[in-house]
């Protein structure tokens, strides 16, 4: 008989994380990956129910708590967790030149005195994760961390390829922007070096990190070098706040060189995907017809994302296997 | 492998039968099938489903949409350990609308009662069907819950120490339903 994938029960290796906390894609395993993945897989079709909410995480609380200004994340984590029925509660606190470590720790321990049961992090510095997993009994999820880690972006980028090209395995992916400045650039490379694709990075000289071959990827000043025969291409947004001096002549000048037209895209593979983890500088990384085109998953990875999100709070609710009982 | 501790209660030939047998019931009951809908509890539910679908082709000429539920997410006992791994979820696949149809809930075997309740609170997120009836391969006994099956495949009386398990050539390569004594262990 016929079997869809979804016919047969998957063979998945592991059945559960590691660890208590998502800090990044470093600490997963390639078989926890793909068990977060087909998680997600099985969330992805609460969203096309008439009634978008299981009861999984009844009686769960989680905080959101983002130190830096974010709308697709926050907005993202926040309906993943009301669809598994979690009481979600959202932090936003400006960052200013003086909240250092100690004012996160403090804020934490305050925190933690409420007896949460996650905490969804954002911070502008990196490793402000760690230091919460280490300081709080609840689960910490990084929801980036300065230019660290952006784990359930690349988890939500994967989920997305792999839904499109039924693999991750011996794909090319061709990466194009800033590269000093992406902690999405960071977890991506993880991610795709770990399940086995081959990573290519582009962007100018004085936005790409001198020791970024020592990743397992091939880095090149060439679009077409790096676009050629591509399967995926990916562009990481200019980010203009987090750049001071001058990286480049001028915006224009970018998008000649660097930016994505119909164009250029026609040296990569027929089924080329193109996508952006947003937010989009139309213009300026991407062409506004590459962006609407066809090729286009980029709101497929918005959709997704609640998904994978929905995956992560999950497989995380249960707690880490040598964790204490109170 | 059935060992000195097992007993095959049902053979491929018995299965075969009950499940037609079954499928005449629910001609009979339903007036035919229209507005029925069939759906299967992931695992061994989705494939009775299946072939209970396929008989009813034979019987009535007509299709009956076939759905899977997985029913974790709504499971009485999924926070209740703090602490450990979460059981692996998978699709569920439910390609109609269930308003104001005739569900025909399938499982393989019914025991407390607490994957059916499940099942009940997942099926009415999904909408609000004409009604819900229960199909079974397989009632052990044991209810906590006040579930009564409308289709049973066998009775069997069982103690608490002995698990029923029920193979099917589409996921255990041979049909047929074992009787095991558990060890004291497990």
């Amino acid at each position: 008989m016929s079997a869809t994938v979804h016919d047969v029960d998957q063979q998945t290796a592991v059945t559960s994380l590691r660890s208590k906390d998502l800090l990044g894609i470093s600490d997963l395993t390639p078989e926890e990956i793909m068990l977060i993945l087909d998680t997600a897989d099985a969330m992805q079709e609460i969203a096309s129910r008439p009634i978008k909410k299981v009861p999984a995480l009844r009686g769960k609380t989680v905080v959101n708590l983002f130190f830096e200004p974010s709308t697709r994340t926050r907005t993202s984590f926040e309906i993943a967790e009301k669809r598994l029925s979690a009481d979600t509660l959202n932090i936003a606190i400006a960052t200013s030149s003086v909240v250092k470590g100690e004012t996160l720790a403090d804020t934490a321990l305050n925190l933690e005195a409420m007896r949460p049961d996650m905490i969804v992090l954002r911070h502008s510095s990196s490793g402000a994760c760690h230091l919460l997993s280490r300081i709080c009994k609840s689960a910490i999820i990084n929801a980036g961390d300065g230019m660290h880690e952006h784990p359930t972006q690349a988890l939500l980028d994967a989920f997305t390829i792999r839904e499109r090209k039924r693999r991750l395995d011996g794909l090319k992916v061709a990466i194009i922007g800033d590269l000093l400045h992406s902690r999405v650039l960071r977890s991506n490379i993880l991610l795709l070096t770990k399940m086995g694709a081959d990573v290519w990075v582009c962007g100018p000289p004085t936005l790409m990190p001198a020791d970024i071959r020592r990743f397992g990827v091939t880095a090149t000043s060439s679009v077409d070098a790096a676009v050629k025969d591509a399967d995926v291409i990916m562009l990481l947004r200019i980010q203009l706040e987090r750049m001071e001096g001058a990286f480049f002549p001028s915006l224009r000048e970018y998008f000649n060189v660097f930016g994505m037209t119909e164009a250029r895209m026609q040296l990569a593979r027929p089924d080329v995907i193109i996508m952006h983890p947003g937010p989009m500088n139309r213009g300026v990384e991407i062409a506004s017809e590459v962006a609407d085109g066809p090729y286009s998953v980029i709101l497929d990875q918005v959709a997704n994302g609640v998904a994978v999100r929905m995956a992560v709070l999950y497989l995380l609710a249960g707690g880490a296997e040598h964790e204490e009982a109170a | 492998m059935p060992d000195s501790k097992s007993a095959v209660v049902m053979d491929a030939d018995r299965i075969a039968r009950t499940l037609t047998r079954i499928a005449h019931e629910i001609v009979e009951r339903n007036k035919g099938v229209d507005d029925v809908a069939l759906i299967g509890i992931r695992t061994r539910g989705v494939y009775i489903a299946r072939r209970l679908a396929r008989t009813l082709k034979q019987i009535t000429g007509d299709e009956v949409p076939t759905g899977a539920l997985d029913i974790t997410l709504y499971r009485d006992d999924l926070m209740r350990n703090a602490v450990g791994p979460q059981p692996v979820i998978r699709r569920t696949e439910i390609p109609f609308s269930i308003d104001d149809k005739k569900i025909l809930l399938v499982d393989d075997v019914l025991y407390t009662g607490r994957t059916t309740r499940a099942a009940l609170d997942a099926l009415i997120d999904f909408g609000r069907p004409k009604g819900i009836q229960l199909i079974v391969l397989v009632d052990r006994g044991h209810r906590e819950l006040p579930i009564k099956a409308d289709y049973v495949g066998k009775n069997l009386p069982t103690n608490p120490e002995e698990s029923v398990q029920v193979r099917l050539q589409e996921t255990d390569g041979n049909d047929e339903v074992v009787l095991q004594q558990e060890e004291a262990a497990i």
